[in-house]
């Protein structure tokens, strides 16, 4: 695999800035443009990290820094996957060419993961008629790991893969997601670790021609976790849902950095994200960049991210950014909104003879519950609201 | 039997200027089965008094009681008056996203009750209340109030009054924004509630149409904080022809 500085290996004449780091003085392009960002598999090409950077000034790096720079474990990471028809999966070789085909380490943490891992497991979608599979990962122990993962919907495949993160673990993971031609694939990677945990996961989307991706994280337990997924719209058509919902509390920090990238023209991108924070130290960390490249023409973006506080003592950072490259969009927006509870909304409800933590209940699961509904799989909706109810019981009446 | 009695009630409330008095000496007593009719210019403090009886924490009371029963109101908590038998129906009800109606009103009914309603039942009357009022079942699985037109909150608020039977209803211009039938339809709710429950009613509106469904048994004049003058159904009528310019052209002065 190459170690050179490449943007994601998508059709290269699509890609606005594909000549990432050759562009010379006098370029109109603006430094920061989004798809120019350093991207390499090897560890040794990224410099030391101090947490100043933009990637870092929000993460807490002491509490990473094994994950950054250290010998990660590089063996399989424990996973049991479900069988069903039309879904194939094994451990593949570094040298594998589906490797690399959604996307590259952009930080230092990611390539890290990259450099050592041993083998990447493949889990591949490849029937008309919809399944799900669980990856069922319920943690290691705390050594500090490194893991790949690829999943993939060959054309017209549908379905939906859960990445189901439970125990303990320390680990820094690349996740690649290729959805080709006309398929209709939903990932959820789903964070309900234990207390210690440490996660950084890297994950990348590739859309081709007329497909829809569904990227759900949810972030739920776990001492540190950062998900950053960074979808590309490479196909005309392409359609990219990202969602997201996390609860935080109190000394927890969850981060999720989301990038997407239209390239192609007539693609369409909806980023809802959707956050709580209950007790001292909760942090949350929202950075939510669009771009719309060059050729992406007629494009249709709108991204947004909410974040319910629910005590004192809690920091919620939500960054939306987006860069529009063409003038012929079909539209094109953001939002982003932190605030406590609407007082109206429990004094409507309290005033129905419903008590004051009830009431709270309610206005914090009605607001995370759009989000949730917009998965589309029953049994993890379900799963999910339980976990929901769960986090709530820790909620006191303040 | 039940009694809601105001007292001498002094309301303010703080605004960037300071505190500001809103209502200034209000006296009150609706009992079960009556009906009280107020009338008031915009701004006189209606809503006011309404939020007040159910505990909004806009609003500071700075003298005076209000008691249900003999019981203090002003001590419970805003779900504790539901409970002692105490209901709202708001002027502008709240939407609330992610809330069914349904999970709503099972919830609010478990709350009031103490325990959750039979299911079968609680379909049934749910159902039966939502027809009445001419709401199509489907509103039961959106959320509360959320895209519901302004006819549609109002007919809401009284479907809620149906199924929580609360002891006495201050209803905030339920009346206003209803088409000529959404009128009717929400006037024989109330009334049909009245007569299921012996509900004392304090209806505050801005006009004599819904009061011919609704028969008032008294009609307070409410200008500057406070109970101008007091009558029968014929008092409104008086105020539908003259306005309210005889009670401002006295207390606009100062
Ligand atoms: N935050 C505030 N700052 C200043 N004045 C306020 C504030 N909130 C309410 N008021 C004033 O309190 C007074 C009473 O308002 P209230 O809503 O009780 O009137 P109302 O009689 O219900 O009027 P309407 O008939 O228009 O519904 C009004 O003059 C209003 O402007
Ligand atoms: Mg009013």
């Amino acid at each position: 695999m190459s170690s050179a500085p490449t943007t994601p290996s998508i059709d290269e004449a699509a890609v606005p800035g594909a000549q990432a780091h050759s562009h010379g003085p006098g370029s109109p392009v603006p430094v920061q443009t989004r798809s120019e960002r350093f991207a390499s598999a090897a560890h040794s090409d990224f410099p030391e990290v101090t947490g100043r950077e933009l990637e870092w000034r929000l993460t807490p790096v002491a509490a990473v820094r094994d994950l950054i720079d250290d010998e990660l474990d590089g063996s399989p990471f424990p996973a049991i996957v479900s069988e069903a028809d039309g879904v194939t999966c094994e451990w593949i070789d570094r040298t594998d060419a589906r490797i690399g085909t959604a996307g590259l380490a952009e930080e230092r943490a990611a390539a890290n993961a990259w450099s050592r891992f041993e083998k990447a497991l493949s889990v591949t979608l490849t029937t008309e008629e919809p399944v799900v599979v669980t990856i069922d990962r319920t943690g290691a122990d705390s050594t500090p790991r490194a893991a790949h993962t690829i999943i993939t919907a060959k054309p017209n495949a549908r379905g939906l893969v859960i990445i189901d993160n439970r125990g303990s673990a320390r680990l820094s993971e690349n996740v690649e997601v290729v959805a080709e031609a006309g398929s209709d694939l939903t990932v959820v990677s789903l964070q309900e670790w234990d207390d210690e945990s440490v996660h950084l996961s890297s994950q990348f989307g590739r859309v081709d021609r007329d497909a829809h991706l569904k990227h759900v994280v949810v972030s739920l337990g776990g001492s540190v976790v950062r998900v950053n997924p960074s979808v590309h719209l490479s196909g005309a058509g392409a359609d990219g849902q990202l969602l997201g919902l996390y609860f935080a509390d109190a000394g927890q920090h969850l981060e999720q950095r989301v990038y997407v990238h239209h390239i192609a023209p007539h693609t369409i991108s909806r980023v809802t994200y959707k956050g709580a924070l209950n007790g001292q130290g909760a942090r949350t960390v929202w950075v939510g960049d669009v771009l719309i490249g060059r050729l992406a023409t007629g494009t249709d973006s709108y991204e947004q991210n909410r974040n319910l506080v629910l005590s004192d003592g809690t920091r919620a950072d939500s960054i939306p950014n987006l860069e529009i490259e063409t003038g012929d969009i079909a539209g094109a927006g953001h939002a982003s909104a932190t605030g406590r509870f609407d007082d109206e909304h429990l004094f409507y409800l309290r005033s129905r003879g419903i008590d004051e933590q009830e009431a709270r209940r309610l206005v914090v699961q009605g607001f995370l519950i759009d989000v949730v509904q917009k998965i589309g799989n029953a049994e993890l909706e379900a799963r999910l609201v339980a976990a929901i109810e769960r986090e709530l019981e820790a909620v006191e009446v303040v | 039997m039940s009694t809601l009695e105001i007292r001498d009630l002094h309301v303010s409330i703080e605004t960037d200027q300071g505190s500001k008095e809103i209502l200034r000496g209000v006296n009150l007593t609706i009992n079960s089965g009556e009906t009280h009719a107020i009338m008031g210019p915009n701004g006189s403090g209606k809503s006011t008094l309404a939020y007040t009886i159910a505990g909004h924490p806009r609003y500071t009371v700075v003298s005076g009681s209000i008691t249900l029963d003999g019981e203090d109101v002003l001590a419970m908590s805003i779900d504790g008056r539901a409970r002692a038998g105490l209901f709202l129906a708001m002027q502008y009800p709240v939407e609330i996203p992610g809330v069914t109606v349904s999970n709503f009103l099972r919830t609010a009914k478990t709350s009031l009750d103490g325990e959750a309603p039979a299911l079968r039942s609680w379909i049934k009357e749910l159902r039966g209340s939502m027809e009445a009022m001419r709401m199509d079942s489907s509103f039961a699985e959106r959320n509360v109030n959320e895209g519901f037109s302004g006819g549609e909150k109002k007919r809401h608020e009284i479907v809620q009054l149906e199924l929580l039977k609360p002891k006495i209803a201050v209803l905030d211009e339920t009346d206003s924004g209803l088409d000529v039938d959404a009128l009717k339809v929400v006037s024989e709710g109330v009334n049909r509630v009245k007569e299921n429950t012996g509900l004392g009613v304090l209806l505050i509106t801005h006009y004599t149409r819904i009061l011919r469904y609704i028969t008032p048994d008294f009609v307070h004049v409410f200008v500057d904080g406070a109970v101008a003058e007091e009558g029968g159904p014929e008092l409104a009528e008086r105020l539908e022809n003259e306005g309210y310019d005889r009670y401002l052209t006295g207390s606009s002065v100062g």
